[in-house]
């Protein structure tokens, strides 16, 4: 079992967790994902590791509750456990001196960014980090960004915070100006989507790390196969992150939806029976 | 029957060799087909006491019996099926297990048509005995009286040794070191042990609760299972070797699926048998909503493919609902599925296209696939396989409309593993390189076996590997020679039988 040690909402469905994981945090390296799975019978899904601390033995996540099991583990507190937690998977993003970096979260998608600076920080980059939501309530991580970041640009679809754009506005002006070596976007698959499409004519680099569908996260289901560069790739063991200007998008955004139906109707049977195995009779 | 099987009963005196090959081999009663097409309980239901003695009783005993030789891990046949027809299935136990750690699995999912009873001398001019429905009988005894019968434990030899993977060339290598009194560690990827034994082996052909206790057995015997443990990620194997193992023995399975490289094979509703398995076994999906894994079958599935896992998807996603329909480039000779495998997916009802292959899949304007484009196939030369290479029909291709799509067309090596220990040497595939005698690896005391080795293979194989890993890890922890010297053949003769 892997105890949840801290859990904070940052709104209605985003939250974080500190999972106690020894054995995950000891080699956790930016840029890998956690599989979690909260009881006996759950689902095994992945996770982007958001931070670790290895002298504590613990592992972060933060995630957006939009499935079954996503909305069930916000109902964990701290003080509770996962009955697995499996890691770290995927490979570890490239860390070396790039020059200047921009590195653009959207939503939750900021946590797993946030190591990802940390690193490129230690290794010389200038980081200037974009922290993108729809709405105020929605952004994160703003301050733990400007702890690894030299500067950090803040920007709402709505304009309730920071500047009013989408993230690919600063991102466009930025590349025009010139001296963007590199780009890191994560976050949901459109957004990485019009990222890769601001900054392909620019021949700026533009990393993403994809969120697909996967079971095992361990390259043995396939599950999580996307296009790149018009080949087959598995995403737990070949990525995360790819080359964003290679990804098929379209694809990849057609292959998360694969589930959706049933997505509804176990929510709706979790709703109905929740913590009452009784009602499964 | 029941003549035949007072005939088996008589044991007042012994029955001549005459008598006992006048007994027509025992059917094993089976779930009728219609009905087990709706559930996943198990298909075959296992001899009764008074069916095993019958069929026991028509082993010759022969002096120099084939069947051992013919037996992947040489288990003494003649003596455990001697003990069911003297009514004594403890004794049969006992000695099936001096053997193989695994008989309810094994007594399952053998090939026994190639191995055991293919050579059996009954066999020659009647059907062979049932080696397999026997032992199996012997097993699942024993697992009815409640704790197995454990046996002897050397005394601690104060070294640890590492495992990796509990699939059935780590569980078997486990169980020998820690009889042998090493401290035995299995690191487990999945979050239940078992390996393909847990996540591909459907519940219909295999019930997860005798893989469960066969691990649970392992462990009575001293070996500990780390689940949730992904080495090459979690942990390298040079920090094994430094974290205190003195020996590593790698048998991590075949793991990443391969597909056609077709169109249309990244649509929605396209899977690989591995994912479909996965779904349906370890997650239990067949379970949804109750477990959280969903699972896609639709009304009509096409599964690609000839093998074993081929028939245990099709045979799956028909429990699941669908019209299922497999299709397999050569014909029915050449499928490398288990005869009983393929007979029970026919009676069940699964629709064989036979020398037919896809040639793309057809997709809807949501990313849904809706059709598979196949063509005929007819039988060239054979191949570096020998067998006659299916060459295509120009112009034959048609088009059949289908929900879902499941390829199995086999695996090749994961790289998890491989990626963290560059200094291990693999082979053209990215199979480790081990000695096929000993079993090392490029990698000093690291031992590797199984499907990580041979590619895809048996049950059955991968445990003869476990036995052969064991024993190189003994002799390498004792300071040994891997190979036994010539004076040393006598002694080991019963260790060198396990190959």
């Amino acid at each position: 079992m892997y105890k949840i040690l801290e859990k904070v909402d940052y709104s209605d469905d985003t939250y974080m967790q500190v999972i106690e994981a020894p054995a995950v945090a000891r080699t956790a390296q930016a840029g890998q994902f956690l599989i979690v799975k909260l009881h006996e019978e759950g689902e095994r899904i992945p996770l982007t590791i958001a931070d670790f601390d290895r002298d504590r033995g613990t592992v972060t996540i933060v995630v957006q509750a939009i499935g079954k099991t996503t909305r069930e583990l916000q109902t964990y507190a701290a003080g509770t456990s996962l009955s697995n937690v499996i890691g770290p998977l995927g490979l570890p993003s490239e860390i070396e001196n790039h020059g200047t970096v921009i590195c653009a979260g959207g939503g939750v998608g900021v946590a797993p960014v946030f190591p990802i600076a940390r690193e490129l920080k230690k290794a010389g980059n200038k980081v200037i980090s974009i922290v993108a939501a729809r709405t105020k309530s929605l952004l994160l991580w703003e301050d733990r960004m400007k702890e690894v970041s030299d500067e950090v640009i803040v920007t709402t679809d709505d304009g309730s915070c920071g500047r009013e754009c989408l993230v690919t506005e600063p991102i466009k002006e930025m590349c025009e100006e010139g001296d963007v070596s590199l780009v890191y976007a994560i976050g949901p698959a459109i957004m990485m989507k019009f990222c890769c499409k601001t900054t392909e004519p620019f021949g700026v680099k533009t990393i993403v790390s994809l969120n697909s569908i996967m079971v095992d996260g361990t390259g043995m289901c396939g599950a999580c196969r996307v296009s790149v560069g018009g080949e087959t790739k598995f995403v737990c063991v070949e990525g995360p992150e790819f080359d964003g200007h290679q990804v098929d998008f379209d694809l990849l955004m057609s292959r998360q939806r694969q589930y959706l139906e049933q997505e509804k109707i176990a929510y709706d049977y979790y709703l109905e029976c929740r913590g009452d195995k009784a009602c499964l009779t | 029957m029941s003549d035949i099987e007072n005939k088996g009963n008589e044991g007042e005196r012994e029955l001549s060799k005459k008598e006992r090959m006048a007994i027509p081999r025992t059917p094993m009663p089976e779930q009728e087909p219609k009905q087990r097409a709706g559930n996943f309980e198990e298909v075959t239901m296992g001899y009764s006491d008074e069916k095993a003695i019958t069929e026991a009783s028509r082993c010759l005993q022969c002096k120099k019996p084939k069947c051992v030789a013919g037996c992947p891990v040489g288990i003494d046949i003649p003596a455990f099926i001697d003990a069911i027809a003297k009514q004594d299935p403890a004794a049969a136990i006992a000695k099936l297990k001096e053997t193989t750690s695994f008989p309810a699995v094994c007594g399952r999912v053998c090939p026994q048509e190639e191995q055991c009873e293919k050579v059996c001398i009954v066999g020659k001019k009647h059907e062979p005995v049932a080696i397999g429905r026997l032992e199996r009988y012997a097993a699942d005894w024993e697992a009815a009286q409640g704790e197995a019968a454990k046996p002897e434990i050397a005394t601690g030899k104060g070294k640890r040794v590492g495992i990796v993977g509990s699939g059935p060339a780590g569980l078997t290598c486990a169980g020998e070191l820690a009889k042998e009194g090493y401290q035995v560690v299995i690191y487990e990827a999945l979050h239940k042990p078992g390996g393909v034994l847990s996540y591909g082996i459907p519940e219909f052909r295999l019930p997860k609760d005798i893989v469960y206790r066969e691990c649970e057995y392992v462990e009575s015997l001293g070996a500990e299972i780390k689940l949730d443990y992904v080495i090459g990620k979690t942990m390298t194997i040079d920090e094994m070797m430094d974290d205190g193992h003195d020996a590593v023995f790698l048998a991590n399975g075949a793991g990443l699926p391969v597909f056609m490289n077709i169109p249309g094979e990244n649509l929605n509703g396209v899977f690989s048998a591995n994912e479909f398995l996965t779904r349906a076994n370890l997650m239990k999906a067949f379970r949804f909503p109750e477990y959280d894994t969903p699972i896609k079958v639709g009304k009509k599935v096409a599964v690609v493919g000839g093998g074993n896992v081929a028939m245990d998807a099709a045979r799956t996603a028909l429990r699941l609902g669908a019209d299922v329909h497999l299709i397999y480039r050569r014909s029915r000779e050449e499928m490398p599925a288990r005869d009983e495998e393929i007979h029970h997916a026919e009676e069940e009802g699964i629709q064989f296209h036979l020398l037919t292959n896809p040639t793309q899949i057809i997709g809807d304007n949501e990313g849904w696939v809706e059709e598979i484009e196949v063509i005929e196939m007819e039988l060239g030369e054979p191949d570096a396989s020998g067998r006659r290479r299916p060459v295509p029909v120009e112009g034959s291709e048609s088009r059949i409309p289908i929900d879902v799509v499941i390829i199995s067309v086999g695996t090749r090596s994961n790289p998890i593993l491989t990626q963290a220990t560059p200094d291990m040497e693999l082979n053209k595939w990215g199979n480790i390189v081990a000695d096929p005698d000993t079993l090392a690896t490029s990698k000093e005391g690291v031992f590797a076996g199984g499907d990580i080795v041979t590619g895809a293979a048996t049950v059955i194989q991968a445990m003869g590997a476990g036995k052969v890993g064991a024993r190189s890890i003994d002799r390498f922890l004792r300071g040994l020679p891997l190979k036994p010297e010539p004076e040393e053949e006598g002694a080991e003769a019963e260790g060198a039988a396990a190959k």
